[in-house]
């Protein structure tokens, strides 16, 4: 199957990695000590690697290639991915529902106090992708400043607590309601701009409050953050540490139901239609008479609601927040969760988060590589998956035909 | 008065290196429509090889003027190679996909280049050799601007010059501005126009290279993350401009330049960053086509 001609363009391809990462791979300095490092074995590495993934990449496009080809024919090319096949099917769907639900109500009383935390945490990214699947996937609106309703619900619920002695079941609504306005907020200035621009705003705004936390010390208490904040309560009842972890591994279970619950309805209501169809074409979609500011403005708040909400769980979990915890990097991380999900596809998007968080906690030794691994992904599913690994599907209205109601 | 003209100088050397690296956004954009999120890294990668090339050839022990020129031409050379490598694996294989793919394809493309540099060399910053001898005639001057300040003025001029030759009156030069206006038509009159948007990614990243080699010696140091900052930054001052148009990508540089260092200079240096995001915002509220950007008109 492999032509010598592949062979020839593989190595060439080697041949020019090998040229490429040579500075950067392959010596080391440390000016100071005035020390060079050469690692040859890199340079052996990158050839042989870039020889066998030149194979994979070009047998990847041929299958793209092909892909298109069969969708200009005519061809079938609507077949349902098997996760949605399976979801249709009511025989498989209930139990396997039943059993995941199970296993998520045991989950705490089956693995240690650890692994809780780090589910609490997926479960916080699971809150924080579906919100960002609003505004990215379903009203396609880039923002990559999407943390920065993150930490204004986490500072919301921080500084509240700090000033005025709010409790956790207060500030979650207040934190809430505070981000949407932040949404509205930072929507107005936005409205006007196409998508990159957009990107570049948003990013800029994450990046704004970013900087106003580290700096204003008077008002977030600089980059020490703010520590001793309480967890949430239960009727006033004392929780030891071990118990008021699971307790804030019920309350994410059952906010993340809500959010489930409430995207779903909202993908196919009025409002979520309109999203969908500013997403597909902006134009045809004002003069279908569908109101562009208002449409996008809700997507924002909306949006940011649900980031804040993730915010005060966020600092009731840790019980400190500081601007660290608030970078570019996790808007970017988040992104990844709707994008390597499918964008517009709910249970994409859990999974998504499931897996972009929990693998590099189980992966340890591979950590270091997260990011770069994340950047990678980033690049091949937009080339080869556009779609996610558990695309949406699209809503299909089928003619069912006429009822003969009337037989007289 | 002298620290007016301090800052007017910092803001004017500021604004060349961001002009540097806001042609090569300008100018992709120009062409593809595409943020090229990675370009900052491009930068990075440009001041990092020479920095590699220059600690080498310190030990060899040449004298500072060849290594300079040396460490220069192989920064080129590689953010050219980068460029290339980068517009083949990431964006041409999406030339046809919707405007959110190529821009998160992007996203990843930088996220990647940022890491690669950090797991292959280090996260510290790095000491970076200050290699412009000072001149003996700035002497009087130096309490208001430095040699190496003189050195970014005048190369940026010269880069400019050549640009500008090189779009308006040269054969790929000429296809290039044919490109921009209408693809498709420019690939009936046959123009080779995958070759065109190679030449540009590949020109934008020597512009670029030599942004990342004068500002590495200016500021003294570098690590992974500068080109990041530098490439949102310089992305600020293309939009300021108006995006596609490279005159607009250099006055909007030097505009941004000047509203940072007076802005630092006379109200607070912690909030270096914001100043550049809010006058971005303002920017695109009052004028979303840029300083010099025509607004366009969508037909139907």
């Amino acid at each position: 199957m492999i032509t010598f001609d592949e062979i020839k363009k593989a190595f060439l391809v080697s041949i020019w990695f090998m040229f490429l990462t040579f500075p950067i791979m392959v010596i080391r300095v440390n000016p100071v000590e005035h020390i060079v490092e050469w690692r040859w074995k890199n340079m052996l590495v990158v050839g042989i690697g870039s020889f066998l993934l030149s194979f994979v990449w070009n047998y990847l496009m041929k299958r793209k290639e092909l892909g298109f080809k069969k969708a200009e024919s005519g061809e079938e090319t609507g077949t349902i991915p098997l996760v949605q096949r399976i979801l249709g099917e009511k025989k498989i769907y209930i139990p396997a529902l039943v059993v995941a639900g199970i296993f998520t109500i045991a989950f705490p009383f089956i693995f240690s106090l650890y692994q809780t935390n780090i589910m609490v945490s997926a479960l916080i990214y699971v809150m924080l992708g579906l919100g960002l699947n609003i505004v990215v996937g379903l009203a396609g609106l880039l923002d990559l400043g999407y943390v920065a309703f993150y930490a204004v619900g986490a500072y919301a619920y921080a500084l509240l607590n700090y000033h005025f002695g709010i409790s956790f079941w207060i500030a979650l609504p207040i934190g809430g309601l505070l981000g949407a306005t932040f949404g509205i907020l930072l929507g107005f200035p936005v409205l006007r701009l196409r998508g990159d621009y957009l990107a570049i705003v948003t990013l800029g705004f994450g990046e704004i409050i970013r900087i106003i936390l580290e700096n204003w010390n008077e008002f977030s208490f600089g980059p020490s953050g703010i520590a001793n904040i309480p967890r949430p309560s239960l009727f006033g009842i004392n929780l030891s540490v071990h118990e008021s972890t699971i307790y804030i591994y019920y309350i994410m279970i059952a906010l993340c139901l809500f959010t489930v619950f409430v995207v779903n309805r909202l993908q196919d209501s009025r409002i979520g239609r309109a999203w969908i169809a500013l997403r597909e074409d902006e134009v045809a979609c004002q003069a279908m008479g569908i109101d562009k500011t208002k449409t996008k403005l809700t997507a924002f708040s909306l949006g940011a609601t649900w980031a804040s909400m993730a915010g005060v769980m966020f600092a009731a979990k840790t019980t400190f927040v500081n601007p660290a915890s608030f970078t570019i990097w996790e808007s970017i991380i988040i992104l990844c969760i709707v994008v390597l999900g499918g964008m517009g596809s709910i249970i994409g998007v859990i999974a998504g988060a499931l897996v972009l968080i929990l693998m590099p906690e189980y992966l340890r030794a591979f950590s270091e590589y997260r990011m770069l691994a994340f950047g990678v992904l980033l690049v091949v599913m937009m080339i080869f998956r556009p779609g996610g690994i558990i695309p949406n599907v699209r809503r299909v209205y089928t003619f069912q035909g006429v009822k003969n109601t009337d037989k007289s | 008065m002298d620290y007016f003209l301090e800052l007017f100088l910092g803001g004017l050397t500021r604004g060349s290196i961001y002009a540097l690296i806001a042609l090569g956004y300008t100018m992709v954009y120009g062409i593809i429509e595409l943020i090229n999120f990675a370009h900052g890294e491009i930068y990075m990668i440009g001041a990092f090889t020479a920095l590699i090339v220059i600690s080498v050839l310190t030990l060899m022990g040449m004298n500072t003027i060849a290594i300079l020129v040396i460490a220069g031409v192989v920064a080129v050379i590689y953010s050219c190679a980068y460029g290339y490598t980068v517009e083949k694996i990431a964006y041409k294989p999406l030339r046809n996909a919707p405007r959110l793919s190529a821009l998160i394809s992007a996203i990843g493309m930088s996220l990647f280049l940022q890491n690669y540099v950090l797991l292959a060399q280090t996260s510290d910053f790095l000491p970076f050799p200050s290699l412009i001898p000072d001149f003996e005639f700035m002497e009087p001057y130096a309490h208001i601007i430095g040699s190496t300040e003189i050195v970014i003025l005048i190369t940026t001029a010269v880069v400019m010059v050549l640009l500008t030759i090189l779009i308006k009156f040269t054969r790929i030069g000429k296809a290039m501005r044919a490109t921009s206006q209408d693809k498709t038509m420019a690939m009936l009159v046959g123009i080779n126009v995958n070759r065109v948007i190679s030449v540009t990614f590949v020109v934008g990243s020597a512009t670029a290279a030599i942004g990342g080699v004068l500002i590495a010696s200016h500021v003294g140091m570098i690590n992974f993350y500068v080109g990041f900052i530098a490439g949102i930054k310089a992305f600020v001052a293309a939009v300021l401009g108006g995006i596609g148009s490279i005159p607009g990508a250099v006055l909007g540089s030097f505009v941004l330049g000047w509203t940072e260092s007076f802005a630092t200079g006379y109200v607070s240096s912690d909030y270096e960053d914001v100043f550049a995001f809010l006058f971005l915002v303002l920017i695109l509220i009052f004028r979303p086509a840029g300083i010099l950007g025509r607004s366009e008109k969508h037909k139907i």
